[in-house]
């Protein structure tokens, strides 16, 4: 009884915070839903009349209830394919693409594994099975074991997509439930690789990446992600329903101003570069 | 005539009782049919709809493809492609053999711990090795699974060095812990229930305890010991959060066990949530749903007959 009295009441106080001020829905990409919750709280205790509604649910589900009217913003951590442009111009929607952050994903290896560095062309070639052994990219002579995510993740879209130039990943990987549980598998795993965010690197260690064969390898970190210089890294974008005005305008500029970058960075993601972000800020 | 009228009121009683508890059985039964129907209702376009048929017939489902021009044909399950790759095959050798290891791990232990505790423990031993191993059944599958992928897979690797981390016989020992407790509730309800005329009758013709128990009270106690290792078949195909976390999820064909594997059960679980509604890929996982449905419902009726047949043989009433 008394549960359901303070259900009742939480309801009560939620109406009227609604009605109190505007409410702002945010849908979208997991990848980048602990930033959202991380800034709407900011926002809101900077703006006590502001209530800000956020969840998840993949880019896709985001990007669908942008064009069905159902949310304010949507996060991806894609751009919209051309198929979604296109049902967009059909519903009236017209889609205004803001960068808020960015991310990098990592190649790990066991750190008894003497290889440190691949080039994309090496990459492709272990994750697609064409390279089998260690020994062909300056490692021991072993087996390469594979270790990846399972196909509905997004970090797994980016990788075939950036890297492995949408071939197929070899059948021989293993994939497994997060990141946690890839770095996890590397790090017990003499002869493993693995992929997954920057911000994961207990008991493993990253691989320097080069994107061409001639450019220099480069070791993953905020900085080298922010500045662009890490090859497999993507913007994490915010979609609105036309040029954002008002408090959305308020809220997406504050979220590319010093004060919102720092707190992506604080809870791990990468933030903008100065130029970036200002290139996005909506005037 | 106080009788007469306590006889006249549970009547009426006895008759909504009877036909309460007759809608609990028949729900039961509705909800299998409709649940069912829902199933393959999603998975009807595969059937029907040509577009769905270009990307996923029964044909391409079934058999080797040619998925790229000059390129030898082969079975794949690759969903998210360029060219999206559908074979059920790997699939279900994934489902198969995740199954096949996890009975030839629990059936010995399962059936040895249901001898031991209904024939040799004594009264205050059984009264915690029962209800301890019944304990198994009541962990998470998904504590199993993770337990499995952190703990399991390292200690059986560093064991017999396998190539691969997590393969079919990581997954198949962790969907054995989940399979043992079914086997031995039943196996051992089953040997409790052989009368003790029949062991009486053996001790008293000479025979040892051993030789009472493995002559005597296992095959009177056969049947419904084989009724424990069906159902425990049918739980180690269709159990999903285990082999999804433990059996590395990769697509083989192969007939070793220490590759890795994907299970159907697994491939449903870990792709459904993203999956485009009424695409193909869609149509595809209900269609796997179905084949699963169909599988273990046959492998429940194989053995409810076979033990019947047991049964009746026991009796002598077959010949």
């Amino acid at each position: 009884m008394k549960k359901i009295m303070i259900c009742g009441l939480l309801l009560i106080l939620s109406v009227g915070l609604v009605m109190a001020g505007t409410t702002i829905t945010i849908k979208g990409s997991d990848t980048l839903v602990r930033l959202g919750q991380r800034w709407a709280e900011e926002y809101m205790k900077h703006n006590p009349d502001v209530v800000i509604q956020i969840s998840g649910g993949g880019s896709g589900t985001g990007i669908a209830a942008l064009l069905n009217g159902t949310t304010d913003i949507c996060e991806a951590s894609r751009d919209m394919k051309d198929k979604e442009y296109k049902l967009a111009e059909e519903k009236g929607i017209k889609p205004y693409r803001v960068s808020v952050a960015l991310d990098g994903i990592a190649v790990f290896f066991n750190e008894a594994n003497p290889v440190k560095e691949l080039s994309f062309a090496q990459l492709k070639g272990i994750y697609t099975g064409a390279i089998m052994n260690w020994k062909e990219v300056g490692g021991e002579d072993a087996r390469i074991i594979l270790y990846g995510r399972e196909n509905n993740s997004g970090t797994y879209a980016f990788f075939k997509k950036k890297v492995l130039n949408k071939e197929d990943y070899n059948e021989y990987t293993q994939t497994l439930p997060g990141t946690a549980a890839v770095v996890n598998a590397v790090s017990k795993d003499k002869n493993g690789i693995g992929y997954g965010g920057i911000a994961w690197a207990k008991g493993v260690k990253f691989a320097a990446v080069r994107k061409a064969d001639a450019d220099p390898a480069v070791l993953p970190s905020v900085e080298t992600v922010s500045n662009g210089t890490y090859p497999i890294s993507r913007e994490l974008y915010w979609f609105f329903n036309g040029k954002p005005t008002g408090e959305l305008k308020k809220l997406v500029n504050w979220t590319l101003s010093e004060e919102g970058q720092e707190i992506a960075k604080k809870i791990d993601y990468v933030p903008l570069s100065k130029e970036g972000a200002l290139a996005n800020t909506v005037k | 005539m106080n009788r007469l009228k306590f006889k006249s009121k549970s009547k009426v009683r006895e008759f909504l009782g009877e036909k309460l508890i007759a809608i609990n059985a028949l729900a039961a039964l509705v909800a299998i049919v409709l649940i069912f129907a829902f199933i393959f209702k999603e998975a009807i376009p595969i059937f029907t709809d040509q577009e769905i048929q270009q990307e996923a017939s029964i044909a391409k489902m079934t058999f080797k493809q040619e998925f790229y021009e000059g390129r030898d044909p082969k079975w794949s399950w690759q969903p998210n492609s360029e060219v999206p790759k559908y074979s059920i095959l790997p699939l279900m050798i994934g489902s198969l053999k995740a199954a096949l290891v996890a009975m030839l791990f629990a059936i010995p232990l399962g059936i040895g711990a249901a001898i031991f505790s209904a024939e040799f423990a004594s009264q205050r031993l059984r009264e915690i090795i029962k209800p301890v191993i019944e304990m198994l059944a009541g962990i998470p599958s998904v504590v199993l699974g993770f337990f499995a992928l952190i703990v399991l897979a390292t200690v059986l690797q560093n064991m017999f060095g396998f190539l691969f981390r997590l393969n079919a016989v990581t997954a198949g020992v962790a969907l054995g812990l989940a399979v043992i407790p079914i086997i031995f509730t039943v196996a051992e309800d089953a040997m409790t229930s052989v009368p003790s005329s029949l062991r009486d009758a053996g001790l008293a013709l000479g025979a040892n305890h051993w030789q009472v128990s493995l002559t005597v009270v296992l095959p009177a106690a056969l049947p419904g010991s084989a009724a424990g290792v069906v159902l425990g078949f049918g739980r180690a195909m269709g159990e999903t959060m285990i082999v999804l976390m433990a059996s590395g999820n990769a697509a083989i064909i192969s007939s070793s066990l220490t590759d890795s594997m994907r299970t159907i059960s697994a491939s449903i679980a870990a792709e459904l949530a993203e999956v485009v509604f009424g695409s193909a890929h869609y149509s595809v996982l209900f269609y796997l749903g179905t084949l699963l449905f169909v599988f273990t419902f046959l492998i429940n009726l194989g053995g409810e007959l076979a033990v019947t047949r047991m049964k009746q043989r026991l009796q002598g009433k077959l010949s």
